[in-house]
């Protein structure tokens, strides 16, 4: 397959090894994906202009280009980027919501404020990401600072994994928290991928194509 | 920012070399020195509010720079804000007495559904070091909770917090009471947290949008100083 015939996929680094499992089944042979550092999380600002770069890099080389972040706590910087690059994202505002089905998860926040969301990512990166990462191994005494709110750890999960369920239970005494796990699967993440693969294929509706396009006035044609 | 030597008797300092010693304490985090620098410059007959406003909110202000320039990460902030806590601990009361400058009043919470506080917990801080009389309603706020709270204290400035996308339209669910209720413009509205952003303050009504604590403060005085002239003008 020629290169302008493949589509890219830019992804959160937190989300890497869901997305290549996805990749991995039949039919998705001509998605590539590229990966930003998850760390770019502990500064949210420096995401929309880190996935920018990236998008202009692939520009050209690719037939469309889509990008798998949630929000993430940018206040809407990355979706102004997005807008200005012609570049469609999936919906949600983080990849927990976009795992559990963003009103599933919305009803389910609503109903209990409380709660504090690790994905299979965050179980295995937990004491990187989230202890070391908010400084809990040097100054414990921070711990009610970040989770005196908090009563539960709900453990996201992709996978059906033993080990990691028992890796979720011990971060959540790790933090003084209740644990509940629930099973989630891939979630919306799985229908946007299927989606970008499927895109314009059909004739249908293709406003992830990029190839050629520039900026801001020259916005991909909508049918 | 110490060097770890030696151990280093804060008595032994003049007062400008013990302000900078308590400024980088306050940089790292250090509580128990900060309060015994905060207490050796009120010996020494420093009024309260110099204390605060040289050693503490400029401490506070070097860490504020740092974290924007990505040089101190939020722990060293939250170990800098906790470390602060210990000098306002012994100044609070004492500005009371002497009858330090208040800026104006501020009531801020986080928003209902939303239990997130360390961004407004770093407001509330940097409001108080900045001369503000700050009363926090805490998390969790439904818009009885806030209104009460504008009733009983009667601040200038009401802040609102929130760190979700599906808590933060609450925030308009508060302004949109207040202006039923035809109060919306006694008070400035300053609105904050990591998924708003201007556009949103606007569109839900706010006074403005403030992105970190340092904002708040500057945006806060800057409005309260507008408020004042305008009540001035209205009984003129």
């Amino acid at each position: 397959m020629s290169a302008p015939e493949r589509v890219l996929l830019i992804a959160c680094g937190a989300l890497a090894r869901e997305v290549r499992a996805l990749l991995a089944q039949p039919g998705f042979a001509h998605l590539d994906l590229v990966c930003l550092p998850a760390s770019l999380h502990n500064r949210p600002e420096r995401i929309p202009d880190a996935v920018r770069a990236r998008i202009r890099e692939a520009r050209g080389r690719y037939r469309r280009i889509y990008l798998l972040y949630g929000d993430c706590g940018t206040g809407g910087a990355l979706d102004r980027v997005l807008a200005e690059e012609g570049v469609e994202r999936i919906a949600g505002p983080h990849c927990y919501a976009f795992y559990e089905g963003l009103e599933t998860f919305a009803a389910r926040a609503a109903a209990e404020p409380a709660c504090f969301y690790l994905t299979d990512f965050l179980v295995r990166q937990f004491d990187t990401l989230v202890v070391r990462g908010l400084g809990l191994d040097r100054h414990p005494e921070l711990l009610p600072v970040y989770f005196g709110n908090y009563r539960k750890l709900v453990h996201l999960a992709q996978t059906d994994d033993a080990v990691l369920q028992a890796e979720g239970r011990r971060a959540a005494q790790r933090l003084g928290l209740e644990y509940e796990y629930r099973f989630t699967g891939y979630g919306d993440l799985a229908a946007f991928v299927e989606r970008a693969a499927r895109r314009g294929e059909d004739g249908t509706a293709d406003p992830g194509v990029l190839a050629g396009h520039t900026g801001p006035g020259d916005r991909p044609r909508r049918p | 920012m110490s060097d770890g030597g030696e151990e280093l008797d804060l008595r032994e300092l003049d007062d400008g070399e013990l302000v900078r010693q308590i400024q980088d304490d306050l940089y790292d985090g250090l509580q128990e020195e900060v309060a015994e620098g905060v207490e050796i410059l009120l010996e020494r007959g420093w009024e309260p509010y110099r204390v605060l406003t040289e050693a503490l909110v400029e401490g506070m202000r070097i860490v504020g720079v740092d974290f924007r320039d990505g040089i101190l990460f939020v722990p060293e902030v939250l170990l800098a804000a906790n470390a602060m806590k210990g000098g306002m601990a012994i100044l609070r009361p004492l500005l009371a007495e002497t009858g330090a400058p208040t800026v104006g009043k501020m009531v801020i919470g986080t928003v209902k559904g939303d239990i997130h506080d360390i961004g407004k917990n770093l407001v509330s801080m940097m409001m108080e070091g900045a001369g503000f009389e700050v009363i926090d309603i805490g998390i969790n706020c439904d818009v009885d909770k806030y209104l009460a709270a504008l009733e009983e204290h009667r601040p200038e400035i009401l802040g609102m917090s929130a760190l979700l996308t599906t808590t933060m339209p609450y925030m308009k669910v508060v302004i949109d009471t207040m202006i039923e209720r035809g109060i919306r413009d006694d008070y400035i509205v300053l609105v904050g947290g990591a998924p708003l952003n201007e556009a949103f303050a606007e569109a839900i009504g706010a006074d403005a949008y403030c992105r970190d604590a340092s904002v708040a403060v500057e945006t806060a005085k800057s409005l309260i100083a507008r408020h004042h002239n305008r009540l001035v003008a209205a009984r003129a």
